[in-house]
């Protein structure tokens, strides 16, 4: 360490007596490519292992090598796993951004930096740990090649000693993130022990931070939610998968695609009980989802907003063809080059309405990995039972990050095939036609090609109840009121949402997906430090079901939380709310690529409710614009 | 299957039908448009073939060629996808099962101009289906606007010059992979049916591109889509004679005068050769042929290419024999113990 690092830290308030366990946030700074992302898990695994509740968030760039990638890991006993606003460690790992990523750390936080760049003298409220890495690294790995990779394992080490991170774990945590590799196993060993050996000699812990052991972890999983859709969909008996790669959607694809191969393949033939095919873009992956469901498949697709957005044609022709279709939405930002691989809730409103001409479709919004999974499964049935494209909206932070979740149960329904004839429904219902709404809810009996049963001709909304084609207004209007019917249908059969009733609150939150999180602890801190109860709903579907008029009858004020510029899901409901309804919605907005966070929802509340608050950041003018402060 | 003895005179073919049976509703297409003709050379096809009509699927895009299903086949299924984008909905039904019978109609704007994209990829892939373009130079439904298969020099109703080079969609097709490439003329009865006989027997992707004049906007003289102009430029390579796996007839040619092909299911192509040096096995001398024939003006018709043993993109994928769309939960939902394995995985 250098004296001048010392006479430093002698400034910071010693705050070594202080002790902060189990809550505090923090984050790695990299270059992307550089291999951090093992190291990154290992610590992330090896708290999780120490029964600490965590989540891990990657932002990252959209580009293969060189350019800036943060990841922050969160651990807290109470359990939220939302990403905290503040750093309260920062590994700064980075030259081009260390000196913003410690300009704008709170005064107080933890600073582990490459020594040659010489952090310590950007401030003096902080605790800087220098950290020679690449003198560290040589002797331990002497293939020079491979340096640049097993150097970010020496922070782990680091971490392990100055956050009290049990060695034992970091260990098995390695084992586990590299398998069977043990020459890697051995090598990084070696860094990571080189890390702690070295922090142990040279840097006194003058930080309050630590972690200990829990028992809040055990028997879950950690799982991204991509890869916990994927699971769903397998367990939903998916037959024909079409999609084209894109951020952050592919890594769902592709993972079902290693669990088909290896828990699909027919046992007594060898051969796949599913076809899998990399479309040549967007319209065509939607094509053949419908073209393979209209056929009887179970049949998914893949993809992100750009594909939606290519996907609109395709999904009024299956809506009103009525063919069943499930499309995962991990949502994103912005249309081409931007932010392809930040999160946000952008898709709600042009999913909804997506395609021209009258057109409605159901969305469910999983917000843990759990629900991803059970949603996945969920979708296929009302793909099938409402005879219509239904999409899952996910989003990056969901997708692409880890989350701990309890494990996942096997299902025990079988799955829902809809309306489908038979010759017992035929002779029941006498005359059939495609689109003829025997029962009532708008929902038909269709055949599939090769059964046996009558033929028709599938096309758009030209057609009257047999599917003949027709262009008679009366048969127009006739099939568009029943596709509203059966719009109204699925208001009945979408999950429903989760309301939590709080007698004393006079305020109400709706959330939905991923925000969910950050909502819950915003919750905690009004009531913890300011006094204000709030009740909370929150959303599973659209269309919307009367437990959200009934939750807005019940509240002065309702806010609804989202992570989008534009209010999307208040939106939705302003479409067809009341005006008495209408007038209570608030909103709180959350866009600027970074997962939605619990102290940014408090303040905004505080603030639209009238509070004074001492602002962490400028909140949206379109937020504090829109809020009728100080209630009516 | 309606097996009642029919009345005196009418015809059955091998699974009892009467070419009745193969008739869809009634065309809506302009009196004399090609594509009716074509309908009706696919109706014969698939009743001379005795091919169970429930285990057809019809597919179309957008354009007076994709209104056509409508007009044949009526015991099958059918869907009119969106414009261009007939391959993949055909692809997807494939997918979910591979017993079906695949026939899809385009034309030469859905296919050339908007659904180019899809086009290629499904030549690609083989996938098993019988693709349609019903080609006449034109948008009709859109009233006469060229499309990309109109020739350079080639003149709409009201004078105005196509200035751009046609796109070739049988040299296409056979670079990309389609393993049975073919041209035709919506007037030349018996090549066409020939051809369509033999699609049904072959297993991989069939392009058959059919000259098809419409008869209201590019049927005049200075169009090289019209009916007059096609007829004269008419060059076939070779004359298809096709004889079914199920009849039993030998033909007799002088050695060297034919070439035999053998088709998935057993039936056999003779192709009589019309010019010593062509070989339709061959990708080059296919692609030479059609680039030498379109230079002079003319349209090369025919059976251009054919590979008959390809694997198909279901062989490719490794499908279960069983229709996908149609298994058991007990073999498309894998046991507890899997689930379990991958729970233990992410501990």
């Amino acid at each position: 360490m250098l004296p001048t690092d010392l006479a430093l830290q002698e400034a910071v308030t010693n705050r070594s007596g202080e002790r902060v366990v189990n809550d505090f946030s923090l984050q790695v700074a990299t270059v992307n490519g550089s291999g951090s992302q093992t190291a990154n898990l290992v610590l992330l695994r090896s708290i999780f292992q120490m029964g600490v509740p965590v989540s891990g968030k990657n932002m990252f760039p959209s580009n293969i090598a060189g350019l800036p990638t943060w990841f922050t890991i969160r651990a807290n006993k109470h359990g939220y796993v939302a990403r905290k606003k503040e750093v309260d460690f920062l590994v700064a790992m980075n030259p081009e951004t260390a000196r913003e990523d410690v300009l704008t750390l709170e005064s107080g936080a933890a600073c582990v930096y490459d020594e040659p760049l010489k952090l310590s003298a950007l401030r003096n409220d902080l605790t800087f740990y220098p950290v020679p890495f690449d003198k560290l690294v040589a002797p331990v790995c002497p293939d020079a090649k491979l340096r640049r990779l097993v150097r970010n394992m020496i922070y782990d080490g680091v971490l392990a000693k100055l956050l009290d991170i049990d060695m034992g774990q970091m260990e098995k945590a390695l084992t586990k993130q590299l398998g069977k590799k043990a020459k890697a196993v051995t090598l990084n060993m070696a860094a990571l022990q080189a890390g702690w050996d070295f922090t142990e000699k040279n840097l006194p812990k003058q930080d309050p931070f630590r972690v200990e052991t829990m028992n809040k972890t055990g028997g879950m999983i950690l799982v991204e939610g991509n890869a916990a859709a994927a699971i769903g969909c397998m367990m939903a008996g998916v037959t024909v998968v079409a999609w084209y790669p894109i951020t952050p959607s592919s890594s769902l694809v592709e993972t079902l695609i290693t669990y088909m191969r290896k828990h699909r393949m027919d046992k007594e033939t060898g051969k796949a009980t599913f076809a899998i095919v990399q479309a040549e873009d967007e319209i065509a992956s939607l094509g053949m989802v419908l073209g393979a469901a209209w056929a009887g498949a179970r049949a998914m697709t893949s993809t992100a907003g750009p594909g939606i957005s290519l996907m609109s044609e395709f999904t009024g022709l299956g809506h009103y063809a009525e063919v069943p279709a499930v499309v995962f939405d991990v949502q994103r930002v912005g249309p081409s080059t931007g932010l392809p691989t930040r999160t946000a809730q952008g898709d709600l409103l042009s999913t909804a309405l997506l395609s021209h001409g009258d057109t409605r479709h159901p969305l469910l919004f999983p917000s843990s990995a759990e629900e991803s999974y059970l949603m996945a499964m969920e979708a296929f049935d009302l793909a099938e039972h409402l005879q219509t494209p239904v999409f899952v909206m996910m989003d990056l932070d969901l997708g692409m990050n880890t989350w701990m979740s309890n494990p996942f149960t096997y299902p025990d329904k079988p799955i829902d095939r809809g309306k489908l004839l038979d010759e017992a429904t035929l002779k029941r219902i006498g005359e059939w036609g495609r689109y003829k709404d025997v029962d009532g809810d708008g929902i038909a009996y269709r055949t599939i090609p090769g059964d046996g049963m009558p033929a028709y001709f599938a096309r758009g909304s030209g057609h009257n109840a047999r599917a003949a084609y027709s262009e008679r207004a009366d048969d127009y209007v006739n099939n568009l009121d029943r596709l509203a019917r059966k719009f109204d249908t699925a208001r009945k059969c979408m999950p429903k949402p989760i309301v939590d009733l709080n007698p004393q609150a006079r305020i109400g939150f709706v959330g939905f997906g991923t925000s969910h999180w950050a909502i819950t602890e915003s919750r905690d801190q009004l009531r913890n430090e300011t006094g204000v109860e709030t009740s909370y709903l929150r959303l599973k579907a659209y269309p919307f079901s009367t437990e959200l008029t009934d939750f807005i009858d019940r509240h002065d004020r309702v806010y609804v939380i989202e992570q989008n510029r534009d209010g999307q899901a208040a939106g939705l409901m302003r479409l067809e709310f009341k005006p008495e309804h209408i007038s209570k919605i608030r909103s709180v907005l959350h866009y600027n690529g970074l997962p939605i966070d619990a102290r940014s929802i408090s303040d905004d509340v505080l603030a639209q409710e009238g509070h004074d608050v001492a602002r962490h950041t400028k909140l949206p003018e379109e937020a504090s614009g829109s809020a009728g402060v100080g209630g009516e | 299957m309606t097996m009642t003895a029919p009345p005196p005179g009418k015809k059955l073919n091998r699974i009892g039908l009467e070419l009745q049976a193969y008739r869809g509703s009634k065309t809506t297409l302009c009196a004399g448009c090609g594509h009716n003709s074509i309908s009706e050379r696919i109706i014969d096809a698939f009743y001379e073939m005795g091919v169970d009509q429930r285990r057809v699927i019809k597919l179309s895009g957008i354009g007076c060629s994709s209104k056509s299903p409508a007009y044949f086949l009526s015991g099958s299924h059918g869907f009119n996808a969106v414009h261009g984008r007939m391959p993949s909905v055909g692809t997807g039904a494939m997918l979910a099962n591979q017993k079906l019978i695949a026939i899809g109609v385009s034309g030469d704007g859905d296919t050339g101009a908007i659904g180019i994209g899809q086009f290629v990829h499904l030549m690609r892939r083989n996938l098993p289906i019988i693709y349609i373009i019903e080609d006449n130079g034109c948008y009709g439904l859109t009233k006469g606007q060229f499309s990309p298969t109109a020739d350079l020099g080639s003149k709409l109703k009201n004078g105005v010059l196509n200035d751009l080079p046609p796109i070739d969609t049988c040299a296409l097709a056979i670079q990309l992979g389609a393993t049975f490439v073919a041209r035709s003329f919506s007037g030349d009865k018996k090549q066409l049916l020939s051809l369509l006989k033999a699609a049904l027997a072959h297993r991989g992707t069939v392009m058959l591109d059919v000259l098809s004049p419409c008869v209201t906007f590019n049927d005049h003289e200075g169009s090289t889509k019209s009916y007059s102009y096609v007829k004269d430029h008419d060059e076939p390579v070779n004359e298809v004679s096709f004889v079914p796996s199920f009849e039993d007839i030998a033909v007799d040619y002088e050695p060297g005068s034919t070439q035999e092909v053998t088709l998935h299911d057993g039936s056999k192509l003779y192709l009589k050769k019309l010019e010593e040096m062509y070989d339709p096995t061959d990708k080059l001398s296919a692609m030479r042929r059609l680039l030498e024939t379109s230079r002079r003006g003319e349209f090369a018709t025919g059976l251009i290419y054919i590979e008959p043993d390809r694997d198909d993109f279901m062989t490719l994928l490794n499908l279960i024999d069983e229709p996908l769309a149609t298994l058991p939960l007990s073999k498309v939902r894998p046991p507890k113990a899997a689930l379990d394995e991958i729970m233990e995985s992410l501990r």
